[in-house]
């Protein structure tokens, strides 16, 4: 074998350079895609990568945020904010909208939205017959995600079957769905969260500042840091401490943002992307295990989640 | 460790083939751990399946299973992808495990794959299923081939061993038109010459595994090759308030082979007219060429009928589109190919009705041996002819895999049934 002499992409180069290939195939092949945007780091990324895809043009697709009622009030400023700046237009649907009409009913009231968002999903996808969503995973992230076609199909009740999954060969991307199906598409499938945070050094994105170390009331709950007194958009206080808990202040930021009840931050002085990016790659401890409170009960409930719809 | 720091050298996608219990698993897990992939979380999780299981030291092997139907069946039947990353480059390992479909699976892994790694247990030497896996790698034109020859531990760590498997590989490897080979030996349990070197293997003088990852090109080839570019998309922005864009008409593609400046003379295939680049574009700021595996926007001088599915090439480099084809083809589906039903084509972006012509002869991957037939099933693959409603403008896949590939869809499901190779 040769050395490398050949002139070729950066690793993250390349990496954009597939993502704007994917949503462009997205564009080219499906009648009415949709972006869902959380105001999370990875949709901020892909949000990037559309720019790039599609600038001087508009995106060919509205963005649109399932919203459980629970999401840090940074988090949804931001999501408006950045929707604002780049004057797309951006769909919120909400778990609260499904509970009143009662196709989501919690069996406690604090029970985590999280999980309920699959229905608020497919309920927005028929309102406006959305034939590809495209989204933020990554392989990385889980086992059960490292199978996950860059082009995913789901059935009409938005179910993923892994055993009926097509085959994806060279970048020949088969996004093609009859009336009632659905494709999801992952552009930034192969990115891995150290590409993010260099991505995001590198392109110079802003984010929402609970990714950044900040001090706030938490508990330490069976060994997680659990943020409480969390105020909700309208003020409310939610995620309150239980009888007997301990409320400390620590200095912490989030790897990953999602509903309050069930994403938990690290401690870190992390203040800078460069500081970031320095910690991601020195830790112990990967993404969803620090942060994510609703995957560790079983090891395969991010599948099963999956397979009942979840993105 | 900054992105800046230290040098890039980009990102390399290979495949690790074998045979059941070759040791593929703890390879791919021996690498993600020496390389400090594995975080104490996951690594902690895997130590507890090990006790649950009643084993004595941490299987690496568990690091790559994958879901949990698989797991209940104690087999795994897809490709999964994995990542590492050495500080200087990154990789994607594709993960193709499986029994009856190994065929399909290693076909899909194998199509985005710059490097392909043969492992083979040494006690076992070369078998039938190696010569499978070579001849596929070779079908699928992935640039560079890797046999790692694996538990040296178990013989002793003898290098009779090792050079009498290279021989007797070099024997079939030249039939089969294999050119360019390496050799190497390790214990992927012991960790022998994949991160570090070990004590065991001194009279081996070559690079490890990963320095030969490390320093394989990450381009699918060294020489130069023609500029293609598939329209994947064309922006019209006519933003009224931007008279500006008022005219605009951007070509939206990723370069898959050779590169472009501003100024060249072009031609859109099928269409055969020309014209020259009057500025190449990415996310709205202009570049003065692009290269391979870039995603850009290229504007033309002239305002000519572009639309997704044609292909802009160099002037000098048009081929002549044709409407009848020979391929080779891995068939994916339980369904049978049927030469009475028509298909959908996926050439690059563009999609045409086809038929097969003739099935030339169907090959047993397992003796090379060439054998009449009237239809495929799954894992099979042939030579077909096929008739296309409209043209396409392909190379042979061995000279360009991009333009040389297609997958075949079944339009009544709209599942990729087909995975296809021009001839
Ligand atoms: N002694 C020895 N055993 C190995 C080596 N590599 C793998 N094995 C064992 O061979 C068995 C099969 O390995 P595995 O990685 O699961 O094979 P796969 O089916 O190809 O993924 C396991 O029991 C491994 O521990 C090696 O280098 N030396």
């Amino acid at each position: 074998m040769s050395t490398l002499t050949k002139q070729t992409l950066s690793h993250l180069d390349w990496l954009e350079a597939e993502a704007i290939h994917i949503m462009r195939e997205v564009a080219g092949q499906c009648a009415n895609p949709v972006l869902l945007f959380s105001g999370g780091k990875d949709s901020i990324c892909m949000l990037r990568v559309a720019e790039k895809a599609f600038r001087p043009g508009r995106f060919p697709f509205p963005l649109m945020h399932i919203d459980t009622g629970h999401n840090y009030r940074e988090v949804v400023d931001f999501r408006d904010k950045r929707a604002a700046e780049l004057g797309e237009r951006l769909i919120v649907r909400s778990v609260e909208d499904s509970m009143a009409r009662g196709t989501v009913v919690l069996k406690h009231p604090g029970e985590s939205r999280n999980k309920h968002q699959s229905v608020t999903l497919l309920e927005a996808i028929e309102e406006f017959g959305f034939d590809c969503c495209i989204g933020g995973a990554r392989r990385d992230e889980e086992k059960a995600r490292a199978k996950e076609r860059i082009m995913s199909f789901r059935d009409e009740f938005g179910q993923w079957d892994p055993k009926n999954q097509r085959p994806e060969l060279w970048n020949l991307y088969n996004a093609r769905s009859h009336k009632g199906e659905n494709i999801r598409a992952f552009p930034i499938s192969n990115w891995t969260e150290m590409d993010v945070w260099q991505y995001i050094e590198r392109e110079g994105l802003e984010l929402p500042a609970i990714y950044f170390a900040h001090t706030r009331p938490v508990v330490i709950r069976q060994g997680a840091i659990v943020p409480v007194n969390v105020p909700l958009v309208s003020g409310e206080l939610t995620n309150l401490p239980k009888a007997g808990e301990e409320i400390v202040e620590l200095q912490v930021r989030f790897r990953t943002v999602g509903d309050i009840s069930c994403t938990a931050p690290v401690e870190s002085d992390a203040d800078t992307i460069e500081k970031i990016v320095l910690e991601t790659a020195t830790t112990t401890i990967t993404e969803r295990g620090a942060t994510r409170l609703d995957d560790q009960t079983s090891e395969a409930s991010m599948e099963q989640r999956k397979k009942e719809g979840y993105f | 460790m900054s992105a800046h720091q230290v040098e890039d050298h980009g990102l390399l996608r290979f495949l690790t083939c074998g045979s059941v219990d070759d040791g593929k698993s703890t390879l791919i897990g021996r690498l993600l751990f020496d390389t400090k992939t594995i975080l104490a979380d996951t690594l902690s999780a895997i130590e507890r399946t090990s006790q649950k299981r009643g084993m004595g030291a941490v299987d690496l092997s568990l690091l790559t299973d994958g879901l949990q139907a698989e797991r209940e069946q104690g087999i795994t039947i897809d490709v999964a992808y994995r990542y590492f990353s050495t500080g200087t480059r990154k990789y994607i390992i594709a993960d193709a495990p499986g029994h009856e479909q190994y065929t399909r699976n290693m076909v899909t892994a194998a199509s985005t794959a710059n490097l392909a790694i043969i492992l083979i247990d040494a006690r076992k030497g070369v078998l039938t299923q190696t010569r499978r896996h070579s001849y596929l790698a070779h079908l699928m034109n992935i640039p560079h081939l890797l046999v790692a020859v694996n538990k040296m531990d178990l013989v002793d760590y003898d290098q009779a061993v090792f050079e009498q498997i290279k021989a007797d590989y070099l024997a079939f490897a030249g039939q089969l038109g294999i050119k360019e080979v390496r050799f190497i030996p390790i214990s992927a349990l012991a960790g022998d010459m994949i991160v570090d070197r070990g004590e065991a293997l001194s009279w081996y003088d070559g690079p490890t595994l990963l320095e030969i990852l490390e320093s394989a090109p990450a381009a699918h080839t060294e020489q130069a090759e023609d500029f293609r570019f598939p329209v994947q998309y064309v922006c019209r922005p006519q933003d009224s308030a931007n008279p500006e864009l008022h005219d605009y008409r951007g070509f939206m593609g990723r370069v898959e082979s050779g590169e472009i400046a501003v100024g060249e003379a072009v031609t859109v295939l099928p269409s055969g007219f020309s014209s020259k680049v009057k500025a190449i574009e990415l996310g709205g700021e202009k570049l003065v060429r692009a290269i391979h595996e870039q995603s850009v926007t290229l504007l033309l001088e002239d305002e000519i009928d572009i639309s997704r599915g044609d292909m802009i090439v160099k002037s000098a480099e048009a081929r002549e589109p044709v409407k009848q084809a020979y391929a080779m083809v891995c068939w994916l589906s339980e369904t049978p190919l049927s030469p009475a039903r028509t298909y959908l084509i996926r050439h690059t972006t563009r999609e045409v009705k086809a038929k097969v012509a003739t099935i030339a002869y169907r090959l047993d991957i397992n003796t090379l041996e060439e054998q009449p037939t009237a239809a495929l099933a799954m894992n099979d693959i042939a030579r077909l002819s096929l008739k296309l409603a409209q043209p396409i403008s392909p190379d042979p896949y061995a000279s360009n895999r991009a333009t040389g590939a297609f997958i075949v869809i079944d339009e009544s499901t709209n599942n990729t049934v087909g995975a296809g190779m021009i001839l």
